[in-house]
């Protein structure tokens, strides 16, 4: 088939509008139990697990155009090691993600003609993701994909899009390819696109779950949760990673790792000496995790300061070992001890009934007894007289 | 031995002596104090802390004053189950000075009982919990001061002529008697068993799974002393003659019984490897002056001729009370540390007015009750 026609390419892929095809092979039940997983994670009551799952299974689902572009594709392999359930099947499914570098099986003209197709099939209605920053300098030569400067994808993406996510600290800040001398000129997107909200889910990579609940709440409530002034959803950004920190008691108390591998380090203190920067940073990472693999699945809960790879400015600028800027509380330069006198020492006045109460004993006892001991000479006495 | 031989009467005399005065002050001062502390908590009166929640209260009124109380346990022991009858005279004092020791003891509880309003729950089976070694002991000691008050009653019943009653009871007064020895057994080594459980709170020179035979020990042994201590003194005091023949053979069971427990300590802290804590482990001085007077206490005894004479069973006796009294504060106050501290506990004047006023209470209601009930025995003439 000769390469462009769009309608001939662009094949069936499934029935996904019906019921069966939409839940991808899960459950009803287990369906349901992570409509309520993403509710809670977006601080809403279980009872809107119902109403996200509706969303999700109604047809026709929202379509999703991921672009990408500088960037080491962290972002995405991170969506794909979630597990309650089968995130990727989900992701799929649930909404329609009708362009993805990554994950898409088609390539070439065919995947170009897809996206294509589904910008135009639903121009004004899809969602808009990248991930990676847009190089800028000399034209924006430095990324293209179907010989096109990311810049230019961006921008004609962007047109249609009821929504734009940028997902990751490159495309929300410019990641760390905009940092140091930042050869290729790279930026975020929302210095691209200045005409629609760019909503930002930053990190390196971000916390899937903080995406797919964005994502949720937008296809289930049809608009964007509440955001920061930086377009972060405040339920994943609206609070310091050291608000959270497991290890915030240590803080608190003053008790630091002061070199990796010593006592303090061992104990699980806190980071903050070592170069810790959740104190600046904005993040859920604490109270979310990982991998879902349990609690402490984040690099401070596995000994590693944070190093503040959502926050502009912070990630990949400053240097591992350098000190965080405390927003919220600073350290005082010295702690009360944590071994305090308790309790109610000896008195005077107490000392002085003791030791009177200890020397009438003793004084009565020798009157006694010297008292007993003349009854004793007189007794033995006696007896020797009536012998 | 014929029951003329064993004759009660009262001493009588002067109720308000000076030393009964004095007595009467302190325990006023004490019940001033109280008041303080039932109106105001225990923070107002004492220096209880939740490091140190036993303080002498519990230590020296509880503690200490129920070994004081052991006097009747002993001579029960030795009258009743061992058949010796020649110490028949010394029950009805030592008795009466043991229903003053527990229920001394128990009114102490009361005082250092945050919440004493809930005191009675240790007797209703549904608040139980049947592996408490307090539960044991609170029940055991609530029982035995029950049983030291029917084994006192003859002594009402004779004096207020309620005869029929008396035979009555004389019928059944075996069993008490016998719960009487029982009781203290149990709860005495149950005391010891309490600072087990504290566990290395307690310094290695005290803490022993031995404590509750020590504790025993140190009850028959404070029990003996008490007698004798207590004879001499009314002796003396009431001019009445010595009941020295009798005296010198308990002398004799103090020696067994202090000699026993020094050999066993040393025993017990040797097999425990922790013989070197003598030398500069925590508190190892008061264990060192424990010791000095547990072994001169019993020393004075060793020469046969010392038994019969009364300066040295008095200063024995004292000796080994003072002995027994430091153990006991040994195990419950000096030798213990609050594990998350420091912290520090002396107890405040307030305090100690207090439990000097319980024993001031204790040696007032002696005196009354020597003066106008059939205490001691009657002094015939042959005595004299």
């Amino acid at each position: 088939m000769p390469d462009g026609h769009v309608d001939l390419d662009a094949e069936h892929i499934g029935d996904l509008d019906e019921y069966e095809g939409a839940l991808a092979g899960l459950s009803r039940r287990e369906f349901l139990t992570y409509c309520t997983g993403v509710a809670a994670t977006l601080g809403l009551s279980p009872a809107f697990g119902v109403k996200i799952a509706n969303a999700a299974v109604a047809a026709p689902r929202p379509t999703v155009i991921w672009l990408s572009g500088q960037a080491c594709t962290g972002c995405t392999e991170s969506l794909l090691r979630t597990h309650h359930p089968s995130l990727e099947t989900l992701i799929l499914d649930t909404i329609s993600l009708d362009y993805n570098e990554t994950l898409m099986t088609g390539s070439g003209h065919q995947a170009e003609n897809w996206k294509q197709q589904a910008m135009k099939d639903n121009w004004g209605k899809y969602l808009m993701v990248t991930d990676g920053s847009i190089p800028t300098k000399d034209g924006g030569v430095y990324c293209k994909v179907a010989s096109k400067t990311y810049k230019d994808a961006v921008l004609e993406c962007a047109k249609g899009a009821a929504a734009v996510i940028s997902m990751g600290s490159c495309s929300s800040w410019g990641g760390w390819p905009s940092t140091g001398v930042n050869p290729t000129g790279a930026v975020g997107l929302n210095e691209i696109i200045k005409d629609k909200p760019v909503v930002s889910v930053p990190g390196c990579p971000p916390n899937p779950y903080n995406f797919l609940s964005l994502v949720l709440h937008f296809v289930a409530f049809g608009k964007l949760p509440e955001l920061d002034d930086k377009m972060r959803p405040k339920f994943a950004y609206g609070r310091l990673i050291h608000e959270n920190c497991e290890r915030r008691p240590h803080f608190d108390a003053g008790r630091f790792a002061m070199e990796f591998g010593d006592y303090g380090h061992r104990q699980g203190y806190c980071l903050y000496k070592l170069g810790c920067k959740g104190p600046e940073t904005y993040a859920n990472c604490p109270s979310v995790g990982f991998n879902d693999v349990g609690q402490g699945t984040w690099p401070v809960g596995t000994g590693h300061p944070c190093f503040g790879c959502t926050e502009k400015g912070v990630g990949f600028t400053k240097g591992i070992h350098e000190l965080a800027s405390l927003k919220s509380v600073a350290p005082p330069n010295s702690y009360p001890a944590v071994a305090v006198d308790k309790g109610e020492g000896m008195s005077a006045g107490a000392a002085a009934v003791v030791a009177g109460i200890a020397g009438a004993a003793v004084g009565a006892g020798a009157v006694i007894s010297s008292r007993l001991g003349k009854q004793d000479a007189k007794t033995e006495s006696s007896s020797t007289a009536a012998e | 031995m014929s029951s003329q031989a064993h004759e009660h009467q009262p001493l009588g005399g002067r109720v308000l002596t000076l030393p009964f005065l004095i007595c009467a002050a302190l325990v006023a001062v004490a019940g001033v104090i109280l008041f303080q502390r039932y109106t105001q908590g225990l923070a107002a009166a004492s220096n209880l802390n939740d490091g140190y929640p036993w303080g002498i209260w519990v230590a020296i009124d509880v503690v200490i004053g129920s070994a004081f109380g052991c006097a009747g346990y002993v001579i029960a022991l030795l009258c009743y189950i061992l058949n010796r009858g020649e110490y028949h005279p010394l029950v009805r004092p030592a008795v009466l000075a043991s229903l003053f020791g527990y229920g001394l003891a128990g009114l102490a509880v009361l005082v250092d009982l945050g919440r004493y309003w809930n005191f009675y729950h240790m007797m209703l089976p549904w608040y139980a919990q049947p592996n408490s070694v307090m539960l044991e002991v609170g029940l055991c000691v609530a029982t035995y001061t029950l049983v030291l008050v029917v084994e006192f009653a003859p002594a009402f019943l004779e004096r207020f002529g309620i005869e029929g009653l008396r035979a009555k009871l004389n019928k059944v007064l075996w069993v008490f008697i016998a719960l009487g020895v029982l009781l203290p057994t149990m709860h005495q080594s149950s005391l010891g068993t309490m600072m087990v459980i504290v566990g290395h709170k307690l310094s290695p020179l005290w803490q022993s799974q031995m404590l509750p035979v020590f504790f025993l020990l140190t009850a028959i042994l404070m029990g003996f002393a008490i007698v004798v201590w207590e004879s001499v003194m009314a002796s003396l005091n009431f001019r009445r003659p010595m009941e020295t023949p009798v005296l010198s053979k308990l002398a004799g069971l103090m020696l067994v019984v202090a000699s026993l427990f020094v050999v066993l300590r040393f025993v017990d802290l040797i097999v425990r490897g922790q013989i070197g804590q003598i030398f500069g482990g925590p508190q190892s001085g008061w264990f060192v002056v424990e010791m000095v007077l547990m072994i001169s206490g019993l020393a004075l005894l060793i020469p046969k001729a010392n038994r019969n004479r009364s300066r040295a069973l008095f200063l024995s006796a004292s000796l080994l009370l003072a002995a027994g009294i430091l153990y006991r504060l040994n195990v419950y106050l000096i030798g213990f540390t609050p594990a998350v501290g420091p912290w520090h506990y002396f107890p405040s004047v307030k305090e100690i007015m207090v439990t000097v006023g319980v024993f001031a209470l204790e040696i007032a209601l002696y005196l009354l009750f020597v003066k106008k009930l059939p205490v001691m025995h009657a002094v015939h003439p042959e005595h004299g």
